[in-house]
């Protein structure tokens, strides 16, 4: 009766709505009528009872979307008030938990969402930063990379890179965070090397089919879709202003299903990187928590690889070989893009915990803004001590580079340590543009290799360098147990080493996060050289893997379709004859910023 | 007739067309130019790399007027584009054949 009469009510409020949005309407003489009957003008009682805001949950509202009681018949609307009786410990436990899964699912799906409009930064920066004559050829470029490699991803790029990822060395104690769902992701190839089952890919979750049906692979998928775009429109600003847009397709659909998802497995799939400490002893293995080296350093060394194949831009080196300024078309463009990019990465490192629950993001949040800052400080300073003017688009590359330097050390280091991390980023990087640019001349109009590749590399080491034991104890299923100045280490691998640990800290044994070669400079209980070679290891195994296999496939696509737009089209600008519309059309370009063609 | 071609400095406009206008000037044509003189514009550095600057944002200023008002006119201009720098510009004065309105097929001075 109690139900029935607060349904009653609902009628009567929903009809006195309608009644007000219709009372204009003469015709309307039902909903005219209705309205004498209805509660009068003004704040109407909220029909359940207290007053509106202060609802904040009670056992009815355990019964959705996973009922605490799993009653019979029992419908959400009508059921009897009865029903609803107080939950019992067991149901009180399983909503708690479905609770924790549910707002890790929607933190790493809101950071995803963040990571996807980072596309919209990189289209901004690249395209600002190359000539108004190519404008819409850029943005196509950074516009179709989101589908391309989207699809190679979800073809077989996911199940390359995460299809064993439930097998991956893992702490004692660790649960996926995402929810038991990823259990599904069990499948991995490995060899044996001298006695160890090393990683090289995962073999389970290709288009995401009914074996991984599951919310927790969705959500990773999703999670991980995003950063592989990021790895994937590198190498278009590297490569920007000369490349064949056919050419560039099935680059698009390669780079999403093979190199970066191998790689990744390597590192984040649990393969044999993450396995350099279960295995050999070398630290924690090769740590990455945002994808320094993974997203950054691979899409660095790309577009080493295509601006070597694809050749500089028409005019960039004169007939003396040294290097000639292409100005950029569009600053505002090119600072209104990094402004983006920063702004995405607080889903890039902070939404890397795969965990609202773990407040660790905090520390990831604040760090990842401090190097950003030391950067683009480091950079102006540099530039001005250099040429008395900063230039607006390298105190972006700084920015960029402090994001990317602390990308993987962002969650093991100290506040002081990121902003020395930023600093070093945004040294490095206007040193190393000239480098490129004038040593090893390859021809990139936006800075990818300086940004993405050299401190990509920068920042996996640091976090050998600097990482101070606060967090990621057990990571890669390694503990590292400190006492007394003494360091001994627990490999998961069985019961046996469970009962190791609890023994040992019980007994004092403190377990120690990841630790760099200079962690106690940065409050670490010790220095851990071993996490250095680690580092240097994966660095080492980006760079060689990464280029070689670049290298060939821009070969090797080539002669499917010529990798090189046109020289007439280049010089013309690729917008009419390779994308048939101009980005100003009611503009009369006069393509003052490039130089003469010899 | 004649007519007076100034280049000036982009931000001299305002007050080069109001000193005309107090001059009788009725009417002119303003483009927008680029050039350099015997400065050769100036170099700059883009990502570590020197460039030249060589043509600078000009404003280019047209009128034609009878003869009798040329005098006038070039003296405002003068008076309201100088600033005494370098790059304050030039001013052309060159015989004018024929104008025509094209609406009502005038000619000569009537047109101008």
């Amino acid at each position: 009766m109690k139900v029935f009469s607060k349904l009653l009510s609902i009628l009567a409020l929903t009809l006195a709505l309608a009644a007000g949005v219709h009372a204009e309407d003469a015709t309307n003489t039902v909903a005219a009528a209705a309205s004498t009957n209805a509660a009068p003008a003004g704040p109407v009682a909220d029909p359940l009872g207290y007053p509106p805001g202060l609802n904040a949950g009670n056992e009815q509202d355990l019964q959705w979307p996973v009922p605490a009681k799993t009653l019979e018949n029992l419908a959400m609307t009508n059921a009897p008030a009865q029903l609803y009786a107080k939950p019992t410990m067991d149901e009180l436990i399983q909503n708690v938990a479905h609770n924790k899964v549910s707002i890790n699912v929607m933190w790493t799906l809101i950071t995803g969402f963040l990571v996807m409009f980072m596309q919209a930064g990189f289209a901004l920066v690249e395209t600002g930063l190359c000539r108004a004559k190519s404008a819409s050829h850029v943005m196509a470029t950074n516009f179709m990379i989101y589908a391309l490699g989207m699809l190679g991803f979800y073809v077989c790029g996911f199940g390359l890179m995460f299809g064993g990822y439930y097998q991956g060395p893992v702490a004692i104690g660790w649960e996926p965070t995402l929810g038991q769902g990823l259990q599904l992701l069990n499948k991995e190839f490995s060899i044996n090397i001298a006695g160890h089952a090393c990683g090289l890919f995962g073999y389970t979750g290709f288009f995401l089919g009914n074996s991984v049906l599951d919310t927790a692979v969705f959500t990773l998928f999703l999670f991980q879709m995003v950063f592989m775009d990021t790895t994937a429109t590198i190498p278009t600003g590297a490569m920007a202003e000369r490349w064949n847009f056919g050419n560039f397709v099935i680059y698009g659909f390669w780079v999403g299903a093979l190199p970066y998802a191998i790689f990744g497995n390597w590192v984040w799939g649990g393969g044999w990187l993450a396995q350099l400490g279960y295995n050999f002893g070398l630290g924690h293995g090769h740590v990455d928590f945002a994808g320094s080296s993974v997203v950054h350093m691979c899409g660095g060394m790309l577009s080493i690889a295509g601006a070597a194949v694809i050749g500089p831009r028409l005019g960039k080196y004169g007939p003396d070989g040294k290097p000639r300024p292409i100005p950029g078309h569009n600053i505002v463009y090119v600072i209104l893009g990094t402004f983006i990019l920063a702004f995405g990465w607080f889903g890039f490192n902070p939404g890397s915990t795969l965990a609202g629950t773990d407040n660790h993001i905090s520390i990831v949040a604040v760090n990842t803004m401090l190097a950003s800052a030391t950067g683009a400080l480091a950079t102006y300073v540099v530039m001005m001590v250099k040429f008395g003017k900063p230039d607006p688009s390298m105190l972006c590359n700084g920015m960029l580079a402090g994001l990317v330097a602390i990308t993987a050390p962002c969650a093991f280091v100290s506040s002081m340590g990121a902003c020395i991390i930023g600093a070093v980023a945004g040294v490095l990087v206007v040193f190393s543009v000239f480098f490129v640019e004038g040593t090893m001349k390859l021809d990139d109009p936006v800075g990818a290799i300086s940004v993405h590749g050299v401190n990509g590399a920068w920042g996996v080491l640091s976090l050998g360098l600097f990482s101070n034991g606060s967090y990621g104890a057990g990571w890669n299923g390694v503990h590292k147990l400190l006492k007394d100045g003494v360091v001994k280490i627990i490999i998961n691998d069985g019961p046996s080493s469970v009962a190791e640990y609890n023994k040992l800290t019980g007994s004092g044994w403190a377990d120690q996060g990841v630790t760099g070669l200079f962690g106690t400079l940065f409050g670490a209980g010790y220095n851990d050289a071993s996490q250095f070679i680690a580092q240097c290891v994966g660095t080492l195994t980006c760079a060689v893997f990464v280029i070689s296999v670049g290298f060939v496939w821009f070969k090797l696509s080539n002669i499917i379709i010529p990798i090189r737009s046109k020289r007439e089209d280049e010089i013309g600008g690729l917008d009419l004859p390779e994308m048939g519309v101009e980005a100003y059309p009611d503009y009369q370009l006069t393509d003052k910023s490039s130089p003469p063609v010899h | 007739m004649k007519k007076i071609e100034a280049i000036i400095k982009p931000f001299k406009l305002e007050e080069v067309k109001d000193a005309l206008h107090d001059v009788g000037v009725e009417g002119m044509t303003v483009s927008e130019v680029k050039g350099f003189g015997r400065q050769k514009g100036h170099t700059e550095i883009y990502r570590g790399s020197e460039y030249t600057v060589d043509f600078l944002p000009k404003i280019k200023i047209e009128v034609v007027l009878p003869d009798a008002k040329i005098p006038d006119a070039v003296g405002a201009i003068i008076k309201a584009a100088k600033t005494g720098k370098i790059g304050d510009g030039k001013i052309f004065v060159t015989k004018i054949d024929e104008v025509i309105r094209i609406r009502t097929e005038e000619h000569g001075e009537a047109a101008v």
